[in-house]
């Protein structure tokens, strides 16, 4: 196996020297080093505005003893360096001592095949790609004054040298095509934004001129928005559409169920395993093992395999989303959920792809059903604090109901609910599951990582509607 | 250790020279040197710690019109001669772009440097340690806080170059102190969090633990129990964590870039009234050891003093040499964005502003992303407090806040209780007669 170390001032024996020697007294802890290029290509206001390629190489050093975490990383790779580090992590833990805990699950999976995304495609390629789509997205339409485009490819190689000389590496390519246009009408200015992505090449992503359906769907949603009437306020029912709208599942109960804040008891699910906690037929996953999909991962950033976790069951909690560390202070295993930013940061239990599972009911009888309320259809950003469970997201898409009938497009409202509640709330799961497109970064304490989401429709009796329109 | 100014000379010469020698007609180079080391503790015991040593350079080379940049944290030789290779083969074929160019050479910083942006004050481990310690022991002597979410210390000292063609070629070192406490509190079957935090350049300015510790207790505690209230239209009043979030709103808003393309609502609203005529916006980098002061911009610009907003009226946007360009004015040395922003104080004493009417709704934490720059719509999720007949009374949450900032804008009322714990400080804010979405 070749090693990222290979073109460095440090070689494989003395890493392994080191990183042994310094986890020997240790309950746990490994040398991860990441080799990542990456390269953003954006197009705005009818210019390639940048083109910025980067490359990163570095590493982490963790060691972990009783619940106490001892990190340190640098992009200086030599014996020195990590001898320094070395001394960092064992003055930090020189009252604790620990038993090395070797056992890691082994895996063969490949999720996504071992692609260069950056090189496969010429940079002149992807130049005419962002023209292109600039020219297309302004001749749909002469309201149609501003158009951004990007491409953003990465591959990102990382290995995890464990003590006793275990290696475990994973070659990661992630794309991501993004496009956003700003409409103007009438003095009104509305934007739509819409993405593709996953861990495949471009091509992939561009085949039978897919590129085009992302500019009509961007301009979709900037044209619906133009005509939006202010929102109402208050509480209603609301119908969420399938796939990406997920990030409500992602913030309101996602979050809360990663163990760190189970483990330390500041997550409104903490107590609540094996307990009724969402409508019967409401099932939810964590999935990291879907082929190249965003979130899917073939090991963790800890090293271990990735795999599909049942967090919620026909409505009762079965488990929380694990790394190593609060697996072992919980008594359990990882679920293969430790995952880092990049060697900068330490490891925390995240998300990979979060599901609801498909149900029974058509969104039309969804519709029907409500005499007030709103359709969401798409959502900017999401947020959730843990503690008090309390959620927001933001709509870019949504309509009113009256009557059962979908009417007028409504401007950008939040939605706000309680997670361990809003579940309960649900009361008709749809049997038109479907993915996300490819584009979601989730946020935890300074760190973004690339996830997914899945969803049917769904009905909730009541949220929040946070508009103008008393 | 970080790096000094010799050995990131020398990285900044191999790059430069390499460019110009592979046929750029123009380049500039950052380089960075940093170190931090944070401390973590929960429940008044080492959660961890984390010490990290960054370096990295940043490259943009011209071509004429052309440009293409490469960002690297390895900075050996045969590396960093590679990347060079690439950002020129890409700049060679990137369309020419008629406003890309190195920044006005008579624009360039050149003053003296005394702002005193860098402590070289130190703190071991065990001193971080112990500060925190207290901070949180303080913050459970409240009996009602059961739990922390983890409270932490970080040191930070980074130095950092900046050349260009140009001639110009300068960096300097700064540090800074955070400390954060973050606590959980419970009571009849109701559990909060709320925090508090300082951050400031020099040691000797950050909050006292004991004063983290309290500050950031007696805000969890203020939450609990909630209630959520019924929609309605109800004034406001901004918590200082809070309200300074409309000034970065407000700068994102006049940026040069979003002028240029017309994406924010303040476009065309130059020497107009944007705010209330009582209220002053002032951006300066030149306030000693404050967290938003510089001598210059990304693109080595002198920074010179701001009056954005003067008796409610649109002053100036924030300007870089690019975005400049396409509407025709020369950069204010704002490529990196304001340095001290704030509101000047207003006339009204806090109690004054809750006693001002008879109902009104404090907010002291905001959550989700709900700010259209477009066109000015906002709506976010909020928790806070009522005040009746100037009383607080009960903690109110899982409620919306809604406006359109052109409204919000106008009917803003500020206290006299400006501080400059941040690099972006308003005072408490009054707005009149927003929307709450709730029951």
């Amino acid at each position: 196996m070749t090693s990222l170390l290979k073109n460095s001032e440090l070689s494989l024996e003395k890493a392994d020297k080191i990183v042994s020697e310094t986890l020997n007294s240790c309950d746990d802890g490994e040398l991860y080093v990441e080799d990542t290029k990456s390269e953003t290509i954006v197009l705005d206001d009818n210019k390639i505005k940048s083109s910025n390629y980067t490359s990163d190489l570095g590493y982490g050093f963790r060691a972990v003893t009783g619940d106490t975490v001892a990190y340190s990383h640098s992009n200086e790779i030599s014996e020195k360096s990590l001898k320094n580090s070395s001394d960092n992590l064992k003055s930090t833990l020189k009252n604790n001592s620990g038993t090395y805990n070797s056992e890691i699950k082994k895996t063969n999976q490949k999720l996504y095949k071992d692609i260069d995304p950056i090189e496969s495609k010429s940079m002149k390629s992807k130049i005419e790609l962002l023209n292109n789509m600039n020219e297309y997205a302004r001749s749909k339409d002469s309201s149609v004054k501003q158009v951004t485009a990007s491409l953003l490819a990465e591959k990102k190689n990382i290995e995890i040298i464990r003590s006793g000389g275990e290696l475990l590496s994973d070659n990661r390519p992630l794309v991501r095509i993004n496009m956003s246009v700003m409409v103007e009408k009438n003095g009104r200015k509305e934007t739509g934004v819409y993405g593709i992505g996953g861990r495949q090449d471009y091509d992939e992503y561009l085949k039978n001129d897919n590129w085009k359906k992302v500019c009509d769907e961007a301009f979709r949603i900037a044209n619906t928005n133009i005509e939006s009437k202010p929102s109402p306020a208050g509480e209603m029912k609301v119908v969420l559409g399938p796939g990406w709208p997920a990030i409500l599942i992602h913030e309101a109960v996602g979050h809360g169920l990663e163990g760190d804040f189970n483990r330390k008891k500041t997550s409104a699910f903490h107590d609540l395993v094996g307990k009724k906690v969402a409508s019967k037929g409401v099932t939810i996953i964590d999935d990291g093992t879907i082929d190249n999909r965003r979130g899917s991962l073939n090991i963790d950033d800890e090293g271990t395999p990735t795999e599909r976790t049942v967090l919620i069951e026909d409505g009762i909690l079965k488990n929380f989303m694990q790394d190593r560390l609060n697996a072992r202070l919980m008594n359990t295993k990882s679920t293969g959920n430790g995952r880092r930013e990049s060697y900068k940061h330490v490891v925390m239990p995240r998300m990979r792809n979060t599901i609801m599972l498909g149900g029974t009911n058509t969104q039309e009888e969804m519709i029907k059903s409500v005499d007030k309320g709103i359709f969401a259809v798409s959502f900017g950003g999401g947020q959730v604090d843990i503690t008090s469970g309390k959620f927001v997201f933001n709509c870019t898409e949504a309509y009113e109901i009256i009557n059962g009938k979908v009417g007028a497009p409504i401007k950008g409202a939040t939605l706000i609910g309680d997670g361990p509640s809003s579940l309960k709330e649900i009361l008709m799961v749809g049997n038109d599951m479907m993915l996300d497109p490819g584009i979601g970064t989730c946020g935890k304490a300074g760190q973004g990582v690339p996830v997914g989401v899945g969803q049917p429709s769904l009905l909730i009796n009541n949220m929040t509607v946070g508009g103008t329109q008393l | 250790m970080i790096k000094d100014q010799d050995y990131l000379k020398k990285i900044a010469d191999i790059c430069l020279s390499k460019s110009k020698k592979l046929g750029s007609t123009d380049a500039s180079i950052l380089v960075q040197s940093s170190v931090s080391e944070n401390i973590n503790v929960r429940n008044k015991k080492l959660d961890g710690s984390e010490r990290s040593e960054n370096l990295g350079v940043v490259l943009t080379t011209y071509l004429g019109k052309k440009k293409s940049s490469i960002a690297s944290s390895n900075l050996k030789e045969s590396n960093l001669n590679e990347l060079v290779d690439r950002c020129i083969e890409t700049m060679k074929i990137t369309p020419e772009d008629e406003y890309n160019s190195l920044p006005d050479k008579d624009l360039h910083f050149s003053g003296l440097k005394d702002l005193d942006l860098y402590d070289e004050t130190h703190l071991s481990n065990e001193d971080k340690i112990n500060y925190i310690k207290e901070a949180e022991d303080e913050a459970f002597s409240n009996n009602k806080i059961v739990n922390t979410n983890g409270s932490g210390f970080g040191e930070n000292k980074s130095n950092f170059l900046l050349a260009n063609s140009n001639g110009f070629a300068d960096g300097y070192k700064t540090s800074q102190f955070t400390a954060y406490c973050e606590v959980v509190s419970k009571s009849n079957g109701s559990m909060e969090r709320d925090y508090e935090y300082t951050s400031k350049r020099f040691y000797n300015d950050i909050l006292k633990p004991k004063d983290l510790g309290s500050i950031a207790a007696d805000h969890a505690v203020k939450k609990l129990n909630p209630k959520k209230i019924k929609s309605e239209k109800i004034s406001l009043i901004f918590d200082k964590r809070i309200s300074k979030n409309f000034l970065s709103i407000f700068a994102s808003a006049i940026s040069s870039s979003a002028i240029a393309k017309g994406t924010t609502f303040l476009k065309d609203k130059l020497n107009q009234k944007v705010f209330n005529t009582e209220l002053n916006i002032n951006d300066r980098g030149d306030i000693k050891k404050a967290n938003g002061s510089r001598y210059f911009d990304s693109e080595g610009i002198g920074i010179i003093n701001l009056d954005l907003i003067k008796n409610g009226i649109l002053q100036d946007y924030l300007i870089d040499t690019y975005n400049g360009k396409k509407i025709n004015r020369k950069s204010n040395g704002r490529a990196s964005g304001t340095t001290n922003l704030y509101f000047e104080n207003g006339s009204k004493t806090f109690n004054e502003l809750i006693k001002s009417e008879k109902k009104l709704l404090y907010i002291k934490e905001t959550i989700g992303h709900g700010t259209n720059i477009i066109n000015g719509d906002y709506s976010v999720g909020a928790s806070g407090i009522m005040i009746e007949n100037g009383e607080f009374s009960y903690p109110v949450s899982e409620i919306t806040i809604a406006g359109n900032l052109n409204n919000i804008f106008q009917n803003i009322t500020l206290a006299d209780d400006l501080e400059f714990n941040y690099s972006t400080n308003s005072p408490t804010m009054h707005v009149e007669g927003m929307i709450v979405g709730g029951k």
